[in-house]
């Protein structure tokens, strides 16, 4: 069951029906959350009738279709339509997922699309993503290494290169985090898979130099050990990586090494 | 009009957009201790360069010899000799530079057994000028603008950058023809900020969503090129528009020319690697602007694959597994998710799909604007770098893996030059208010549109002209028709619609906006099209085959005030910038 944070003293309500209005006979109900600030009103939930004949593959091409079609007031963020930029996760038939990647053939019966779960809403399907960013630059996401030669390269082999594979990929949608249910009720202090997974990044990069003292900065009750190994977040990811496991590896690390 | 609460901001430097070339610069300005604001629509990691796949060029030489002069001459050459050499030099000159320094904040390079940096062949890169296939394009697997974005956004946090981020741009703020700063708007609170700066630095990218099929994002509506013009600055060269020969077919998707470069090539519905014929050299590495036409043609004669034979297929199910893992994974998975592919049994589906806009602000190699008054001037106050700009160093045609380098070497550029003009901390001159009310008159203009029209339906009409009428092949006819029908799509602006009223995270008026500076840079580009009879790289006119050198070695310059132009145009530099090297004189063009 999804978690979302609603506005204070709110609960969801029925919203509006847009019923169909092109005549098709392959319609899909899509039910999609609003919540607007500027408004006194709670969240709501309309509902869409959308002609699935003229429509692409993705959940990302209904949320399209229905903003230049049917309602231009609904709001989500989206860029590059082909899952490298990470603007458009959401919660799609109740899993996180990036709606340009998303086919709307896998998801049975009414589609159901959410912010994702548990952030603060900025407005209908856009989650307030301030926080996780903080955090991302708490673990200080840039290469350290006191070489100044401007000339030369610092070689990395082929085999330390391939450790940054699963882990470079990364493109911060937070599908994983949002689907941490240590991060719904931590989220403040622990970091979540997200930014845990390029903690690893910059923690097994070769050619840095403060491994020890990176290491040592996530080893902590809250930041770190939050993690109970649910998988929830593996499980969300778009791009198939594995944050459990770069987290494990963490703690793997930090059991074994003299840190 | 309602009064709008305006929040102001004085900054030495303000840098508008947070892709690979802003946030190079606001690297170094940073460094350079300059006081300076990187504002975005977007969080800066979600930026178009995220998409860029193939590489980034710079002669390294790490895979056989390589000479900063022999990418000079390729990159000369694929511009079809449109390209300013003085920049051109700088280009490749500092690239070697430019990507040891992205190294070093950490890039994850691909790597050779002596761990150095991966480079792959790419489209028009050889040696010694002409003579063979050299390997230049230094890659991070296929997800090379992947790797850079994420490393440099790491460095601005690393220099505490000031970041505006979902701030939508809406206008410069100008005084006596210099640049005093811009004006924009939070979509996190719907408040409007005003930013005093001596310098603005524009880094917002492209305008690919002109076009109805395009690689390019949804945000890639070329915000800063239509405040320049609304500035009352000309655009240059805006008919040169890259159509990439490998989009997916049917959904747009980018399929890496880093394919081709790793041997995969394209096929016709005989079965034949058509691309001998028209490149006998250099096949299916031949220039983007070659391949493309050469894929049009075979479809235009009845060689396209498909039920309505209107596209060809790239093969790389003969590639080594080892190298479809390791270098070409991105690919793999975008072939998977919108072609339904697997690639490593079947072909992809492709066609031509736009690309990137070789034109823009045009500006010096320092990135400085320029624009013409007599001769040539720059604009005070004012920098582009990055897609937004024409340095001018793509000229006609863009390279494969010029682009991530263009952005990187000017970004810094750009700094350097800031670095130079600015003193940190000097006070700031009085802008007259007239200003900000024009920008926001027509801010709340567009806000409060009742009229019949949607967005949404005028830019796809606006999309689906330029696709037919200013496309691969180009007359005068459809030109004409392409002018105006897209000055038709203008007038529909006087009768739009905006539904949500509100400030906060209002995507109907984003959108309104964005369609206000696309059908700007529709005008201009349909404009400067028309009026360029001759064919040159990625400007094929069928009905002027032939490149004219004595009229039109010059750049196209076009003014729009709304759907009115004026064109006038700005010769090309025909000189070096050091006598390192000689100038390329133009040459016909075979690959």
């Amino acid at each position: 069951m999804v978690q979302l944070s609603l506005p204070k003293n709110s609960e969801i309500k029925k919203g509006k029906y847009f019923k169909d209005k092109t005549g098709s006979k392959n319609l899909r109900k899509v039910n999609i959350y609003r919540w607007d600030p500027s408004t006194d009103e709670g969240p709501r939930i309309d509902t869409y009738e959308v002609d699935m004949d003229n429509c692409p593959s993705k959940v990302l091409d209904i949320l399209n279709k229905i903003k230049n079609e049917i309602d231009s007031t609904i709001t989500y963020r989206r860029s590059c339509a082909h899952g490298v930029c990470g603007s458009c996760a959401m919660n799609i038939g109740g899993k996180n997922g990036l709606a340009c990647t998303t086919p709307h053939a896998e998801i049975e019966g009414d589609i159901d699309i959410y912010p994702l779960p548990h952030l603060k809403v900025k407005k209908d399907l856009i989650g307030d993503l301030d926080g996780l960013y903080k955090q991302y630059q708490s673990i200080e996401p840039w290469l350290k290494n006191n070489s100044t030669k401007e000339t030369t390269e610092i070689y990395q082999s082929k085999e330390d290169r391939a450790k940054l594979d699963g882990a470079y990929e990364c493109i911060m949608c937070a599908c994983c985090s949002t689907s941490c249910p240590s991060y719904w009720w931590n989220g403040d202090k622990y970091l979540g898979p997200a930014v845990l997974l390029q903690a690893y990044r910059w923690i097994i990069d070769s050619r840095d130099e403060e491994r020890k003292a990176r290491l040592k900065k996530v080893a902590d009750e809250l930041k770190l050990y939050r993690c109970h190994t649910i998988l929830n977040c593996t499980n969300a990811c778009p791009k198939g990586l594995n944050p459990a496991k770069a987290i494990a590896e963490i703690k793997k690390m930090l059991a074994t090494a003299n840190v | 009009m309602k009064a709008y609460n305006i929040i102001d901001h004085e900054y030495d430097v303000v840098v508008l957009g947070a892709g690979g070339s802003g946030l190079r610069a606001a690297v170094g300005l940073s460094e350079a201790g300059l006081k300076t604001a990187c504002i975005s629509k977007v969080f800066p990691t979600r930026s178009h360069t995220s998409a860029a796949q193939g590489g980034i060029s710079a002669a390294l030489g790490n895979m056989g010899e390589d000479d900063w002069r022999w990418h000079m001459y390729d990159t000369v050459k694929g511009a079809d000799w449109l390209g300013d050499q003085d920049s051109i030099e700088y280009l490749c000159k500092e690239a070697p530079k430019a990507v040891l320094e992205l190294e070093k904040y950490g890039v994850p390079f691909s790597r050779t057994e002596e761990g150095k940096i991966y480079q792959r062949p790419f489209g028009g890169m050889t040696k010694n000028y002409g003579n063979g296939i050299v390997q230049r394009t230094c890659a991070a697997a296929d997800r090379t603008g992947h790797a850079i974005l994420h490393t440099l956004y790491g460095q601005a946090l690393k220099q505490n950058t000031e970041f505006f981020i979902e701030y939508f741009a809406l206008d410069l703020l100008m005084k006596d023809g210099e640049c005093k700063g811009l004006i924009a708007w939070n979509l996190n609170d719907g408040t409007i900020h005003r930013f005093r700066a001596h310098t603005v630095i524009i880094a917002t990218g492209g305008y690919g969503k002109v076009y109805y099929s395009a690689t390019s994002a949804h945000t890639c509506t070329g915000d800063g090129n239509a405040m320049v013009l609304r500035a009352g600055l000309p655009l240059q060269d805006m008919e040169f528009v890259q159509f990439h020969p490998t989009g997916i077919y049917g959904h747009g998707t980018l399929i890496s020319e880093g394919v081709r470069g790793e041997g995969g090539y394209l096929v016709n519905s005989k079965g034949e690697r058509f691309m001998e014929r028209y490149a006998p050299n250099a096949k299916d590495l031949a220039s983007r602007d070659v391949v493309s036409r050469s894929m049009s043609i075979e479809i235009n004669e009845g060689r396209g694959v498909g039920k309505d034979q209107d596209h060809v297929h790239l093969h790389l199910s003969h590639l080594d597994k080892s190298v479809i893992e390791n270098r070409l994974p991105g690919i793999t998975e975008a072939a998977r998710l919108f072609a339904n592919v697997d690639v490593t049994k079947d072909p992809i589906p492709v066609v031509p799909t736009v690309h990137y806009n070789m034109g823009g602000i045009p500006t010096n190699y320092k990135a400085e604007v320029l624009t013409m008054n007599g001769s040539e001037k720059t604009v005070p106050g004012l920098m582009a770098i990055g897609e937004a700009a024409c340095v001018s160093v793509h000229g006609a045609n863009r390279l494969g893996s010029n682009s991530l380098i263009d952005l990187v070497v000017f970004g810094r550029a750009a700094a350097k030059r800031a670095a130079e003009l600015v003193k940190p901390g000097t006070p700031h001159e009085e802008i007259p208010e007239t200003e900000t009310q024009k920008c926001l008159d027509r801010f709340d203009k567009l806000r409060n549109a009742q009229g019949d029209n949607s967005t949404a339906e005028l830019r796809l009409s606006m999309q689906k002209t330029m696709q037919s009428k200013c496309a691969v092949f180009r007359t005068e006819k459809n030109l004409k028709q392409g002018v105006d029908e897209i000055g038709k799509t203008y007038d529909g602006m006087d009768s739009i619609s905006v539904k949500d009223k509100s400030l906060v995270f209002n995507t109907d008026l984003v959108e309104t906006l964005e369609f206000d500076n696309l059908i700007r840079q529709a005008v201009a580009t349909v404009d400067s099209a028309y009026h360029r009879k001759e064919s040159r790289g990625a400007h094929a006119r069928e009905d002027y085959p032939k490149r004219d050198d004595e009229k039109f070695m010059q750049h196209t310059l076009a003014w729009c005030d709304g759907k009115n132009t004026k064109i006038s145009y700005r010769p090309v530099h025909q000189s070096t910038l050091t006598n390192e090297v000689q100038y390329f004189p133009p040459q016909e063009r075979v690959y």
